[in-house]
Formats: structure tokens, C-alpha cells, sequence
């Protein structure tokens, strides 16, 4: 369990982000049903439950990949502080969002360019030129993703040629190299193997102090290792929200409890 | 477990046996079909050879045509037919392309795309003589650009169009999303996504493309024709860069002009041997230039591909 410490009142706890009655629509079907979920700052909070249950659905919504392909409608809100923005506004840019959030996918997609130009791409569409504020700025990221020391001296290699744990922790840096305050995982770890998925883990633990992170997860041992909180969703709805180490120990409902035992999922 | 071979296995090594001989059949009638079209290649090529090798001179590069077979030349047609391959590549690129992306990220998906999708395709089978028709019309007499290397070049441009976007597409399309995601989830807007990442990654294709549309264009005859290209020319189109002040001139795209197909069929169809051998020469040279298109395009393909990897 990622806290050991007695747990604060989480009213007490600064959010950073909050759903507000999220309904979500591809085309007809309602994907997401009426959520409302904190996610506290400079936490953990892991998104579990069967395949189909909307969690990634959720995570993209918070960085507006959605916007992307046609057919898709958001209802409801999701706040973002400490401006208590609503991410979802129309009139709130999606390109401002994404370069306020940034996203960790599925399977490592690193760009077909070298280690250096995925970590710096990030900040050359910020506009960063300056080759010595790059490089600073590469180096501090890499370190940052745990692969400095494996890669600092074949940055101009190409990133395909890295495995594809490190391939998932340079995709890591590239998302962590514009200072996000935000870090949304979906799933990073389901294409690698025990030890890369290890070392994913590791990092998120270190990445808490700096960043608020919401990840999305297959594996419950994953859920239970990493976060502080976990929310578990089926069918689009949001079933039982609070802090890890409750919810698998002292889950309130019994749909949780089966797919927390194993009984179903 | 007892593995004594039963009726029944012997039936299945049977059934195993009969599928692969039809695997052999259908090797043998794939490797048949490739010789006939390998055997046919290579007994046109030598056919040209024979009859044209001994005219594939020095001189035979750098003379115009003449009335006396044995001191008539290329020099006209190839040089012709080299502008008119720039011109015409200036022309299909940037709107092949541009039109291509438009329509891959940009263009909604609603049904004045689709009819605008299927009249591209369409556009890819039109004879050729259409096209020249249609430039006779517009480009010659509506536009007064008369039969230059102009015209030539914006007609075989307009003929090569739909391989260029169709290519284009095709290669945006193998594009994964995954990295389109990337680049968005980073904050990119869609032409930042285009220009840094589905634009070079799809290159190698859109380059393939564009060189299977100029080895078409580059044997055209009838639409250069129609435009009313010249068939007997004892000078060049002035060149493109000049001693005085500003160095550039763009003189030669009005020019008149002739090109590789048009020599070749102007000797073909005169009766004395001399020229038939002209015209096979001509035809080795006409095929060797698109070779070279080609192998130029392999190995550009080849380099731009290296890093490709998803």
C-alpha cells in the first residue's frame, strides 16, 4: 500500500482535478455515466476494473483526445485547479489543455526520430530553440524518467532502437520533459515485461512528490502497489471511489469485492 | 500414450499430401506467369538493343534531328523531355500532396468528400488524350501559352494528379494513430502534427508515388502531341540561368519543344531502316531514364525508410 501514514480527512486534501457529473457519448452510446471523482494532488489514483468499463474513456476525456475523432460529445465537467478551469468548456482550447496535461499510452510511441528529439519535442512546439536550454531541460527529464544514465551518450540514436521498457520510460520523459501538473497513464505497462513493468512502477512512486497522477490499470497488484486511491468502474459507472488500502481491504460494494477477489473480471 | 498410427492418421498424412501438391501447383504457375513477364521484358530489351546499339553514340546525345538517319540525334528530345519532367513534378507535388493530406486530416468526412474521393479515383483512368484535349482548350488557346514546355509540363502534371494523391493518402494512411496521438497529446496543433511528424514519416511513400506518376508521364505521347508539340526541332529551349542580371529566366518554360516519345514516334514511322534504328536507340535511352528515375526513387526510398520503425 502506497500509505502507511494515518490517512488525512480527504477534505482536508487539495484537489487537483475534480469530474463533475461526466456523462460521455461515442456517437449514441453513452460510454460514461454521470461521474463525479477527485483526484487529489500529488496522488496516485488508479482507474481499475474490467475490460469496457470506461476507465480509459475517463482518462482521455481529461486531456481532450476525444476532440480528435468525430462523433464524440462530453456532458458534465471536469475542474482543474488551482484556476478551477473546466477542461471540458467549449470555449477552453484543447491544445491549452494537453499542454497542461500530458498522457503516457498504452504501448511505447516514441516518434521514428532520436532519443534526444522525442524528449525535446514537447518544448520546440513551446517554442524552446535555444540548443543549451534543450539540452538541460532533456537531461533533467531523462533523469527524471530513470534512463539518463543508459542513454546520455547516444542521444541521437534513434528511439526504436531502444526495449521497449525504455521505450515506455522515454515516452515517460517526453511527457514529463514540459513540466505537466498533470500525468495520465493509460495502461503503461500491459506491452512490457515484469522487470520494465517494475521499473514503471518505481517511477511513478518517485514521480508523486512532483506530479498529480491518474493511471489506468489492468492489473489490480499494479492498482494496489502504485496508488493512493483507486476508483473502480463498470459498465461506465463509477462503483466505489476512495483510498486504495480501503478499497481493496474494506470495499463497501459487493460488485467490488467480487472483482477485487476475483469472483468476476 | 500408445502411438500407433491408426486409419486415421494415415487419412490426414493423405489430406496433408494433397493440399501440398496444389501448394506446388501454385508455385509453379506463379513462377510460370513471372517468367512470361520476365522473358517478354528482356526480349523487348534486347529486340532494342540489337536493332539501336550501334547508334548510342556520343554524338547521338548531343545532335539534333536531322533528314540523313546516321548524324540525326536526341539532343532536342531528351533535354525536352527532361524539362518537361521538372515542370511537370513542380506541377503534381505540391497539389498531389497538399491535396492528399487535405483530404487524409483535414477534409470532413461527409458525402462532398466522398464524391470528391471517388472522381479522383475516377481521374486516374481517363485516357490521357483527354487530358490533352482538355489543355488544348484551356492551356493553349483560352490561356495563350501556346505548345511550350508549359503546357506540356501543366498537362502531364494535371494526367499524374490522382497517382500523386492516391500515393499520398495511401502513405499518410500507414501513418499509426498512435504516433498522431503522441504528437497531439503533447499540445501539437494539426499542422504541427502534419508538418514534424505525418509528412516526413510518409515520404518514402508519397516519393514512390510520385515517381511511378512521371515514369507514366514520361512516355506520354499523345497528350504532348495533341497540345501540338513539335516534331522536327533544331534548338533548345534557352537556358535557365543567364550572364546578365538576374541570373534566372523563365523563358524556357514558353518554349516550343520536343520530347523523348514524340523522336521516337516521328522515326518509327518513316520507312527507311536507318531510322528504325534511331528510334530503337531512342526507346534504350527513354528506358534507361526511367530506370534511373526508378533506382534514384529506390534509393531515396531506402534512406528515408531507415528509421522508420513503429
Amino acid at each position: 500500500m502506497a500509505s502507511k501514514a494515518p490517512k488525512p480527512d480527504l477534505a482536508t486534501l487539495q484537489k487537483k482535478a475534480e469530474a463533475r457529473a461526466l456523462n460521455f457519448f461515442y456517437g449514441k452510446k453513452q460510454a460514461l455515466k454521470n461521474i463525479t471523482l477527485p483526484v487529489f494532488d500529488r496522488r496516485v489514483t488508479a482507474l481499475i476494473g474490467p475490460s469496457g468499463c470506461g476507465k480509459s474513456t475517463f482518462l482521455r476525456c481529461f486531456n481532450r483526445m476525444h476532440d480528435l475523432y468525430p462523433g464524440n460529445r462530453y456532458d458534465g465537467e471536469i475542474r482543474f485547479f488551482p484556476d478551477d478551469l473546466n477542461l471540458l468548456g467549449a470555449d477552453v482550447d484543447p491544445i491549452e489543455v494537453r499542454m497542461r496535461l500530458a498522457m503516457v499510452f498504452q504501448k511505447p510511441n516514441p516518434f521514428p526520430k532520436s532519443i534526444f528529439e522525442n524528449v525535446a519535442y514537447g518544448l520546440r512546439i513551446r517554442g524552446v530553440k535555444q540548443r543549451s536550454l534543450l539540452m538541460d531541460k532533456v537531461e533533467e527529464a531523462l533523469s527524471s524518467a530513470a534512463l539518463w544514465n543508459e542513454v546520455k551518450d547516444r542521444l541521437d540514436e534513434q528511439a526504436n532502437n531502444l526495449s521497449g521498457g525504455q521505450q515506455q520510460r522515454l515516452c515517460i520523459a517526453r511527457a514529463l520533459a514540459s513540466e505537466p501538473e498533470m500525468l495520465l497513464f493509460d495502461e503503461p505497462t500491459s506491452a512490457l515485461d515484469p522487470i520494465a513493468t517494475a521499473s514503471i512502477e518505481e517511477l511513478i512512486h518517485q514521480l508523486k512528490d512532483k506530479v498529480t497522477i491518474l493511471i489506468v490499470t489492468h492489473n489490480m497488484q499494479q492498482a494496489a502497489r502504485v496508488s493512493d486511491f483507486t476508483a473502480y468502474m463498470y459498465l461506465g459507472d463509477l462503483i466505489e471511489f476512495g483510498w486504495t488500502d480501503d478499497v481493496f481491504f474494506r470495499p463497501t460494494n459487493k460488485q467490488t469485492e467480487d472483482y477485487i477477489t476475483g469472483r468476476f473480471g | 500414450m500408445n502411438s500407433t498410427p491408426t486409419r486415421d492418421l494415415v487419412q490426414v498424412r493423405s489430406m496433408i499430401a494433397a493440399h501440398k501438391r496444389r501448394d506446388i501447383a501454385f508455385a509453379v504457375l506463379g513462377f510460370a506467369a513471372l517468367t512470361l513477364c520476365f522473358v517478354t521484358f528482356v526480349a523487348l530489351f534486347v529486340d532494342m538493343l540489337v536493332d539501336g546499339a550501334s547508334r548510342l553514340t556520343a554524338d547521338f546525345f548531343t545532335s539534333f534531328a536531322s533528314r540523313r538517319a546516321g548524324q540525326a540525334g536526341i539532343l532536342a528530345a531528351w533535354v525536352g523531355t527532361f524539362l518537361l519532367m521538372l515542370v511537370t513534378a513542380a506541377v503534381a507535388v505540391p497539389i498531389g500532396v497538399a491535396s492528399g493530406l487535405y483530404l487524409e486530416e483535414y477534409a470532413p468526412r461527409n458525402r462532398f468528400t466522398a464524391i470528391i474521393e471517388i472522381n479522383i479515383n475516377n481521374l486516374a483512368g481517363v485516357p490521357s488524350i483527354v487530358y490533352g484535349l482538355l489543355a488544348l482548350g484551356m492551356f493553349v488557346h483560352t490561356f495563350g501559352l501556346g505548345a511550350s514546355v508549359l503546357t506540356a509540363g501543366l498537362t502531364l502534371g494535371l494526367l499524374i494528379l490522382p497517382i500523386v494523391i492516391v500515393a499520398t493518402r495511401e502513405s499518410i494512411r500507414a501513418v499509426p494513430g498512435m504516433i498522431r496521438e503522441a504528437a497531439y497529446a503533447l499540445g501539437a496543433t494539426r499542422w504541427q502534427m502534419v508538418r514534424h511528424h505525418v509528412l516526413p514519416y510518409s515520404m518514402p511513400g508519397i516519393l514512390t508515388g510520385v515517381i511511378i506518376g512521371l515514369s507514366r508521364a514520361i512516355g506520354e505521347t499523345a497528350p504532348i502531341v495533341t497540345i501540338g508539340a513539335v516534331t522536327f526541332i533544331a534548338f533548345l529551349p534557352p537556358a535557365p540561368l543567364t550572364a546578365a542580371p538576374p541570373f534566372v529566366s523563365f523563358e524556357w518554360l514558353l518554349s516550343p519543344f520536343t520530347a523523348m516519345p514524340i523522336q521516337i514516334f516521328n522515326w518509327t514511322s518513316r520507312p527507311e531502316v536507318a531510322f528504325q534504328q534511331n528510334a530503337s536507340a531512342a526507346a534504350l535511352v527513354l528506358v534507361g531514364m526511367t530506370l534511373l528515375m526508378n533506382a534514384i526513387a529506390i534509393w531515396l526510398r531506402y534512406r528515408l525508410r531507415r528509421n522508420l520503425k513503429w
